[in-house]
Order: C-alpha cells, then sequence, then structure tokens
C-alpha cells in the first residue's frame, strides 16, 4: 500500500485554504462567510492529518485536530446565535448594509 | 489505487468547494459545502486517521451544517423562496486568493517537505502495521492531553451556554 505524497496533501490544503479566503472577501452573505471560514479550519485540520501520518506513535497532529473540531463546533454555535441577534436588530444578514448609525 | 482514490477525492473536493463559492443560491452552496466535507471524510480515511474521518461525519456534516442551515432559515425575510447571496470585490478578491495560493505552491514546491530530517526518518503506518489510530489517541487523550480536554470540554459547556444566552435575550 503506497502512502499519499506529502507534498500532494501539502497542496490541496493550500487551495482548500485560499478557496475559504475567496469565499471570505467575497461574500455579503454572513452564513456563506462562515462557511468560508469552516473550510479554513478543515483546511488546517488537513495540514495536521498530513504531517501525523508520518508519526504514528504519538499521533499529536491527529489530537491537535481533535481540538480544532472542538473549537470550529464552538465557533459555529456562537457566530450563528450572533448572525441571529443581527437579523433581529438589523432585519437584514447583508454585511454591508449592517450598519450601526443605520439602525 | 490509494492514490488514485486521493486524487478523486482531492478533485471532489476542489470542484465543489469552488461551486461552493460560486453558488447564488445560498442553500445549494451549503449542500456543495456538505460534498466538500464528506470527501474531505473520506481523504482522512486515506491519510490513516480513521477516527478523525468519524468525528469529522458527526460534528460537521451532523452537527455544524444542521447549525448552518437553521441560521440561513432564520435569518432570511421570507418573501424569497431561494435564498440569494450576493458577492461583491470579485477581481480583488479572486486576485488577491490566486496570489496567496501561488505564494503557498511557491514556498511548499521550495521547501520540499519530504526531504525533512524527522519525515524521512520517522516510520509510517503502513511500515509499522498500525490498523486503527483510535488507541493511540484515547491513550494521548488521557495521558498528554489531560488538562487540554478538560479545558475543550469547558469552552464547549461556556459556548453552548453563551450561544444559548445571546440568542433569547430580550432587548
Amino acid at each position: 500500500m503506497a502512502s499519499i505524497p506529502l507534498e500532494h496533501v501539502l497542496l490541496l490544503s493550500a487551495a482548500l485554504f485560499c478557496i475559504g479566503v475567496l469565499a471570505i472577501v467575497t461574500k455579503r452573505h454572513a452564513v456563506a462567510i462562515l462557511m468560508g471560514i469552516e473550510l479554513i479550519f478543515n483546511a488546517a485540520n488537513l495540514n495536521l492529518i498530513a504531517f501525523s501520518q508520518h508519526d504514528p506513535k504519538l499521533l499529536q497532529g491527529q489530537v491537535f485536530a481533535l481540538f480544532v473540531i472542538v473549537i470550529a463546533a464552538a465557533e459555529a454555535a456562537i457566530a450563528l446565535a450572533i448572525v441571529l441577534k443581527v437579523y433581529q436588530h438589523f432585519n437584514t444578514v447583508n454585511i454591508n448594509e449592517v450598519d450601526a448609525s443605520q439602525g | 489505487m490509494v492514490l488514485i482514490l486521493f486524487y478523486t477525492f482531492a478533485f471532489l473536493m476542489l470542484c465543489t468547494a469552488l461551486l461552493m463559492v460560486f453558488m447564488k443560491n445560498l442553500l445549494h452552496a451549503v449542500f456543495m459545502l456538505l460534498i466538500t466535507l464528506l470527501s474531505l471524510a473520506a481523504v482522512y480515511v486515506l491519510l490513516m486517521a480513521d477516527f478523525l474521518a468519524v468525528t469529522q461525519l458527526m460534528v460537521y456534516v451532523g452537527g455544524i451544517l444542521v447549525l448552518i442551515l437553521f441560521g440561513i432559515m432564520l435569518s432570511n425575510r421570507g418573501d424569497t423562496i431561494f435564498i440569494q447571496s450576493q458577492s461583491g470585490n470579485k477581481i480583488m478578491g479572486g486576485l488577491l486568493s490566486f496570489m496567496l495560493f501561488g505564494g503557498l505552491v511557491y514556498i511548499i514546491a521550495r521547501t520540499h517537505f519530504s526531504q525533512l530530517s524527522w519525515i524521512k526518518q520517522s516510520e509510517t503506518f503502513v511500515s509499522t502495521g498500525a490498523k486503527s489510530t483510535l488507541h493511540g489517541i484515547g491513550i494521548n487523550l488521557m495521558t498528554n492531553f489531560a488538562l487540554p480536554f478538560e479545558v475543550a470540554s469547558v469552552v464547549l459547556l461556556i459556548a453552548l451556554m453563551g450561544a444559548a444566552f445571546i440568542s433569547s435575550q430580550i432587548k
């Protein structure tokens, strides 16, 4: 069983990260921006797991990726609660229209 | 065989992630993100991280995507069936992320990660013949990472309480 080359996994992770950055920069809907942030978390996890492949005794990369997933879950819960609060207050979640001086 | 599966899932992942960015309809974008996360779990399996793949399925696909769907459903005005997501800064944003990708590719190509000394000396899962990482992760969580494990549980509790507090507060 051949193992996957490390560089290819890193390139895949870099591509995923850049697509996440693209989503964050271009999207105007707050939930779409959150989806870009999830892509960036997953790119970081892929890097950690790719290096953990060469560390079968300690598995530190995989344990760290587990903590990243936990923090991502907490972040998603908080961020969506804030999005709902913003929607109740401004009646929109388009971040270009959310302005404290207008609300 | 492993390599073919890896490239297939990598192609699927990048295509659906790009479609997620360019989709006008936000619900379709969420389903594209679902396929991206599923193929990422498959890549985790190919990288010998079986426990992480199951966790990915349960937490991301089962938890976070449902949360995002709830966020979309509860935050639309109700006047349109299809929730559109507008986008701006298309040219500058595309240029920025493309330049970032170029820089990352340049760094990865220049560094020669597989020539690093600790990776060359290290043994992989194939040489040790390990079948599952579940045992190792369990031992690690209870010995070396016991304090971060407990802190993570407290963080999750505080985050859930904070989310419930923020979204239920009456102004």
